[in-house]
């Protein structure tokens, strides 16, 4: 039997055309049991977007959770084999608190992991992939890209201390410069007061040493607020003298994109920004117009590898597809194109005859005994003992005019 | 169209008028009509106004593009969106207040009464101290009064509400104010007007603080 593509919904058909991207690139698929020990999750609770986990004791004692990520398990599974990339890809039903609701919801979410020796075409490669997706599920679709290398260098060269580093990447997160400027500058001014009460009371007011802290601070706000076009943004971090290994990787990868002719929509924003302790390097988000949350999300995570013992480098991204229901609205008005409808005395050959006719004209058909008031169909069919075919317009305008008779009633 | 969510009120009214200024008007705002929406298609700006603590759902599902909500209020819900300027009007403060004469005993559960329970609850976390939260929705300062709680954390604007029922503040939490907010995904696809809006009305609110400061100076 043929596949007729228009049974499939279109985010069906997304994850259908997703999964054969991520298949000619080589990557495997990864298969997963709902089912995974408690343990795992418990150990890297900071990585898993919500902490809360659904657990249950399995039959011989153990605590089990039905899985809330792919990732972890896909880690956990990795064998460290020197010059190799482990390449796979996943489709499957996660189990977290969503945002909005606060209660469990069930998430489709399909995604890509690369783990093992990575070097920079790997990220490339995953990048590239991840523009690939997008393109896939929307033309307007855009990727911003951002390297936690350079952000966590700005935020070292004006003394911030690991707490306070956890406060700005919050604020960057949500581009809050105002809040950013005063965390830093309060953050300056203490350490200027300790290093004031080092220093002897008469030089205690160091005014240059001062003024320079205020020039470092501009310089970082200005680096952090820059939004734009790789061509744009690159020579300016370079000019402000960022980290270069980060900068020099930035661009690799973006030179490697245009080359490969996905480099229109990619834009560099370091409003981007994970968990420092399991990504480094290069994170990446992406967003399609219509959807008001980004639905792709990933990155290099080389730290959650390192937590968890293994040698390997990791690069990835999730894409997630509950979104995609929302985002492909039902332009299915009718639930069936035709209703049979029949009788007890009806010859049931003659009815399975003319459901077998409507069906080769590529009609939706069903046979029934009364049609429901909410089955919206195109027609309606009678028939009669001898299985001759009657159309019968459905009566909505029937309806219509009862419940405009009603409202005129009511209004009287 | 770039959909803007305002809130009702003073502080709404308030927050109007500076998008005005900033050249993104709507005349039809001020008809006295029933009417939701209000459209420039001129200007390509729609504004409606929501209840103050909405803004950030409208926002943050994306049925505004942008929108202004207090501070208070992105802290209660921690909404996903993009905090772009600080407008500076609304000032006030999250602040714990209790009875005058209030001795605080730290070895025993505070009993605070809130409306705001996550700003509450993080702002004790903070200081390691233990509490019973009691959510209440209106008229906390009644609860001090009548022993329901030891201390309420509410938004102090002038302090004259507290002073007429023998309460005081006995410490600022945080500092309060407009915020303008923007959903992620729309400040991608409407980047050029957004940030234009963002650096207008953020230039007007530090033009009026300077002002403030300095009157003189004009």
């Amino acid at each position: 039997m043929n596949l007729d593509e228009s049974v499939l919904k279109k985010e069906e058909k997304t994850a259908f055309l997703l999964r054969s991207l991520y298949q000619q690139y080589g990557c495997l698929q990864y298969k997963m049991s709902k089912f995974e020990e408690y343990d795992l999750y418990a150990k890297n609770r900071d990585f898993l977007v919500s902490d809360n986990i659904i657990t249950f004791t399995d039959t011989n004692g153990k605590l089990m959770a039905l899985k809330p990520d792919v990732t972890l398990s896909i880690v956990r599974n990795t064998r460290d084999i020197p010059g190799y990339v482990n390449k796979v890809f996943y489709n499957e039903n996660v189990y977290r608190v969503s945002r909005g609701s606060h209660a469990y919801k069930e998430i489709m979410q399909a995604g890509l992991e690369c783990i093992g020796d990575i070097d920079d075409y790997n990220i490339f490669e995953t990048v590239l992939l991840a523009v690939k997706s997008l393109d896939i599920i929307s033309d307007e679709n855009i990727l911003s890209i951002s390297h936690l290398g350079i952000i966590i260098s700005l935020l070292q060269e004006i003394g911030l201390n690991d707490d306070e580093q956890k406060k700005a990447i919050k604020l960057i997160g949500s581009k809050n410069m105002h809040e950013l400027e005063s965390l830093c500058s309060n953050a300056a001014k203490k350490t200027a007061i300790v290093n004031m009460e080092a220093l002897s009371d008469e030089d205690s007011i160091n005014i240059t040493a001062d003024n320079t802290l205020v020039n470092s601070i501009e310089r970082v706000m200005r680096i952090l607020m820059l939004n734009g076009s790789p061509e744009d943004i690159l020579p300016r971090l370079r000019e402000e003298g960022c980290n270069e290994d980060a900068v020099a990787q930035l661009e690799a990868l973006t030179s490697m994109l245009n080359a490969a002719g996905e480099g229109s929509r990619v834009i560099i924003d370091f409003s981007v920004v994970s968990d420092m302790s399991y990504y480094n390097g290069i994170v990446f988000k992406g967003y399609v117009k219509g959807v008001p949350e980004s639905i792709l999300s990933g990155g290099q995570y080389d730290q959650l590898l390192k937590k968890m013992g293994k040698r390997a480098r990791a690069v990835g991204f999730a894409v997630y597809m509950d979104f995609l229901e929302r985002y492909f609205e039902n332009d299915n008005i009718y639930d069936v194109d035709a209703v049979i409808m029949y009788d007890d005395n009806t010859d049931r050959r003659a009815l399975f005859n003319a459901v077998q006719v409507a069906m080769n004209k590529g009609m939706k058909v069903t046979a029934q005994k009364e049609v429901p008031e909410k089955l919206r169909c195109k027609i309606i069919y009678t028939i009669d003992k001898y299985g001759a075919l009657k159309e019968k317009q459905p009566d909505n305008t029937q309806g219509k005019n009862k419940s405009f008779n009603n409202k005129e009633a009511s209004n009287a | 169209m770039l959909n803007i969510a305002l809130p009702k009120g003073r502080l709404g009214e308030k927050v109007y008028d500076m998008f005005e200024k900033a050249g993104y008007d709507c005349q039809s705002i001020h008809e006295k009509n029933r009417k939701l929406l209000f459209e420039n298609p001129e200007k390509d700006i729609c504004f409606f106004w929501v209840k103050p603590s909405d803004v950030n759902i409208y926002v943050e599902r994306g049925a505004a593009d942008i929108g202004v909500a207090g501070k208070d209020i992105l802290l209660e819900y921690e909404p996903d969106v993009y905090e772009l300027a600080d407008l500076r009007i609304g000032k006030c403060i999250m602040a714990e207040a209790a009875r005058n004469g209030y001795i605080d005993q730290p070895q025993r559960t505070k009993r605070v009464a809130t409306k705001f329970e996550n700003i509450a609850r993080s702002y004790y976390a903070s200081i390691g101290r233990d509490i019973d939260i009691i959510h209440l929705n209106g008229s906390i300062e009644l609860a001090p009064i009548l022993g329901l709680s030891d201390v309420i954390v509410d938004i102090v604007e002038t302090g004259s509400t507290l002073k007429e029922n023998d309460l005081a503040v006995v410490e600022k939490i945080v500092d309060i104010s407009a915020r303008l907010i923007a959903n992620k995904a729309s400040y991608e696809f409407k980047k050029a007007q957004i940030t234009a809006i963002a650096g207008a009305l953020s230039n007007q609110a530090a033009e009026r603080e300077a002002l403030e400061k300095d009157p003189d100076n004009k």
